[in-house]
């Protein structure tokens, strides 16, 4: 048993630690996030082309470090250090996972292109009325020739507004809600026929609802086999989910720290509130969830490999200990910061803004106690 | 012992829902269901068909304008506005300033303010907190200094609600810098038109410019403006604080957000079956809809207690405590009940495409307001320092 990182992880981390706390600190966050774009492309471009941060989970046969599921955990938990909006998570998470599942063409044309920075992808794969459930879909995939015919509505796709490609669930077949006839497709983000409404999220990223009316796309942006992707879905949803639960351990930390610093700075009743047993114990509260939250990370971080059963049980029992400790976590320290923890003016309540929606991103704790309870206590 | 309603209440009852059936203005009622931000008439507007009826002041003793109305029927009156999503009343005047001047004021202070407050014509907010002086209220440096018959105020005052629209203010300030510190405080009222007075806001975390920083630089206030004795404007801030947690409570408002967190739960579908059939979230609205009975019996217990000549006292710090706990996991579960739609920060329909909506309209504040109302457990004294009145003072610790 060993929990040490590798060299390469260390300094995969000390690298991009260094690099972030120079162009990513609260004040110029907060400039780019609001302007036009929403973002500093720069800033991924540097990651890609002067750290090479973005071929870091990739293997070295597409020109990456060869790493995987760890390398992107050390990425989004500095990322969440920082509540950085880059979109690692729907380019390198996701769709490289799903690149690198399926192999071929595909794979070697996108990958090198999003190691070099030039590919941003974003997933559309939520629907209005599908909740958590990956294989609730209407948008419809239709056969044409030797293409298909997309028609349909995804909700809150994050970073859609600056991608270059899209990597879309649809439906080739089957009822709305069967497991059978839902394909992945990975198209061009500007296809003829995609219209999208974009917007800021409250977390500081942009989103976009995304309307497919008689998209024509191609035979081979197909991934994988027509009809049958509802495994490689979940298995790049269960990877995405635990890259989020090591953003949360990131924003969480520094949730806990910016607490611990402001109660020894803030003075009442003549003494630093740190003095106080009652906030004492708090802050002792969110010290055990932020290390639970890390453990957690990489418990489901090393089971990713295992048999699908393994795996979704894993996950969930670390996205529903993450999400409460998120919850827990962000409460605690507006509470303890009082009215300040509330305004814009200070980090915290931007860390709060994005643990919160973490808590409910690619499912809530309920949903993922659910399936927890269905896998491993199945009687 | 009993709770039910006399005939004469049950009639009240429905002389009351039939008043704001034929009278609760329709624009207001679009603009709370569009979310749309209030400005000062939206909030003046019920206010001011209210004080026409007489029913303004259901709390202040008749001679002022108070309804004379049993603790009963003023339960009603909370149920029903709140049944009827009425919008809330601004509590500055009418629940915080008003009473302070009924019961300490001077007469020319009570004919001169107690009027205004009740037709709305003037607005008022509460100069309490400082930067330094949050928790620990009586640390405030805000100082006034005698110069004839006035007083020169200099100093800091923040979370000031609603300021950009306050024609008054009522203020803690520091008369006496020797004394021990709750000893040299005294209440001070204060034109908000005073030359001195700099309002500037702050925006919290749902976008909203709610609260402000209110900067006193040479402001003068006749020492007339004075409430109660020089140095003894802590028994005024007490009261009122007592008074100002009666109210937090908020058992109505939360009834009727039940109700709308379920209508929502009711939309929302899990998988083929309404959000409000998943048994874990269901479980959920029903652990808030008895943690609420509890409040609400708590509550009327103590009104019971009003009823029988007592003041609010102490034990209203419970009802702080767990009327902000509740009114806090309402927001959670709605934000929860929406799912994705929670993260679009959603800015009206000004521009853009409207023919595309961005979910449904009861998402477009889940997230917004789940922020805004971590505010409750830390205003009106924060739930820390409510369980350090109830340790003190009711268990005697």
């Amino acid at each position: 048993m060993d929990f040490t990182y590798t060299e390469t992880q260390d300094m995969i981390r000390d690298t991009l630690s260094r690099f972030l706390a120079d162009t990513y600190d609260f004040e110029t966050r907060q400039k780019f996030i609001n302007n036009d774009q929403g973002r500093d492309p720069a800033i991924w471009t540097a990651l890609a082309q002067e750290l090479g941060m973005l071929g870091a989970a990739f293997a070295e046969e597409h020109g990456g470090l060869g790493g995987g599921a760890l390398e992107n955990a050390i990425v989004m938990e500095e990322m969440g250090k920082v509540m950085g909006i880059e979109p690692y998570l729907p380019t390198v998470v996701i769709a490289g996972g799903a690149l690198k599942s399926v192999g071929g063409a595909l794979a070697d044309t996108v990958i090198p292109e999003i190691i070099a920075g030039n590919a941003i992808i974003a997933f559309a794969y939520a629907e209005p009325q599908g909740r958590y459930d990956l294989a609730n879909l209407k948008t419809s995939a239709k056969k044409d020739g030797g293409g298909y015919v997309l028609n349909g509505h995804k909700s809150v796709v994050y970073a859609a507004p600056w991608a270059s490609h899209l990597l879309v669930t649809a439906r080739t077949g089957g009822g709305q809600r069967d497991a059978e006839g839902v394909s992945l497709f990975l198209i061009d983000a500007k296809l003829p026929g995609i219209v999208r409404r974009d917007y800021p999220t409250v977390d500081g990223s942009r989103a976009s609802e995304i309307y497919f009316e008689n998209v024509a796309i191609p035979g081979d942006a197909l991934l994988g086999d027509e009809g049958t992707a509802l495994p490689l879905i979940e298995q790049i949803v269960d990877e995405a989910t635990v890259a989020t639960c090591a953003e949360a351990t990131g924003l969480m930390q520094k949730l806990h720290e910016g607490t611990l610093e402001y109660t020894q700075q803030r003075k009442q009743f003549g003494v630093p509130i740190a003095k106080f047993q009652v906030l004492q114990h708090r802050m002792v509260d969110m010290f055990m969830e932020v290390e639970q939250a890390r453990s957690m990370t990489i418990m489901a971080t090393l089971k990713l490999g295992l048999p699908a059963a393994e795996r979704m049980t894993a996950v969930s029992a670390a996205k529903n200990k993450v999400a409460r400790g998120a919850k827990f976590v962000g409460q605690n320290a507006i509470q303890t910061h009082g009215g300040i923890g509330i305004t814009q003016e200070l980090a915290i309540g931007h860390y709060f803004k994005r643990a919160t929606m973490i808590e409910g991103q690619f499912g809530s704790a309920d949903y993922h106690m659910d399936r927890y309870e269905r896998l491993a206590l199945a009687e | 012992m009993d709770m039910e309603f006399s005939p004469e209440d049950l009639a009240f009852q429905q002389e009351v829902r039939d008043f704001i059936a034929e009278n609760y203005p329709a624009e207001l009622r679009g603009k709370q269901d569009e979310g749309e931000e209030l400005s000062k008439e939206d909030f003046l507007a019920w206010h001011k068909i209210l004080y026409k009826k007489g029913w303004i002041a259901p709390a202040w003793p008749v001679e002022y304008g108070g309804t004379g109305w049993t603790p009963t029927q003023r339960f009603i009156w909370s149920e029903e506005t709140a049944r009827a999503d009425c919008i809330r009343l601004m509590p500055f005047g009418l629940a915080m300033v008003g009473p302070v001047i009924y019961t300490f004021g001077t007469p020319e202070q009570k004919a001169y303010f107690l009027p205004r407050i009740l037709s709305g014509e003037d607005w008022w907010c509460q100069g309490y907190s400082e930067p330094g002086s949050g928790s620990d209220l009586a640390s405030l440096r805000t100082t006034a200094v005698r110069d004839g018959d006035d007083y020169i105020v200099n100093g800091q005052k923040t979370w000031t609600t609603l300021a950009q629209h306050a024609d008054w203010g009522f203020f803690l300030v520091r008369t006496d810098k020797d004394a021990k510190q709750q000893e040299g405080i005294s209440f001070l009222l204060i034109d908000m038109k005073s030359p001195g007075i700099t309002v500037r806001p702050i925006i919290t975390l749902g976008g909203e410019h709610e609260v402000n920083e209110v900067w006193l630089e040479d402001v003068r206030v006749p020492m007339a403006n004075r409430v109660y004795e020089e140095n003894k404007g802590w028994t005024c801030a007490k009261f009122l604080l007592a008074h100002e947690r009666t109210g937090i409570a908020g058992v109505a408002a939360s009834k009727r957000g039940i109700e709308k967190v379920k209508a929502i739960a009711r939309t929302e579908l899990d998988g083929d079956k309404p959000l409000l059939a998943n048994a874990f979230f269901k479980r959920k609205v029903a652990e808030l809809e008895v943690d609420l009975t509890a409040l609400e019996f708590t509550e009327l217990r103590s009104l019971a207690g009003a009823n029988a000549g007592k003041g609010p006292g102490p034990e209203s710090s419970l009802l702080k405590i767990k009327g902000s706990e509740i009114q806090q996991r309402l927001t959670e579960l709605t934000l929860e009940a929406v799912g994705h739609y929670g993260a679009p920060y959603f800015r009206g329909f000004g521009e853009g495409d409207n023919e595309h909506p961005i979910g449904p309209d009861y998402a477009h504040r889940a997230a917004p307001t789940y922020f805004n109302m971590r505010k409750t457990t830390i205003y009106g004294g924060s739930n820390e320092i409510q369980r350090n009145i109830i340790a003190k003072m009711v268990l005697g610790l």
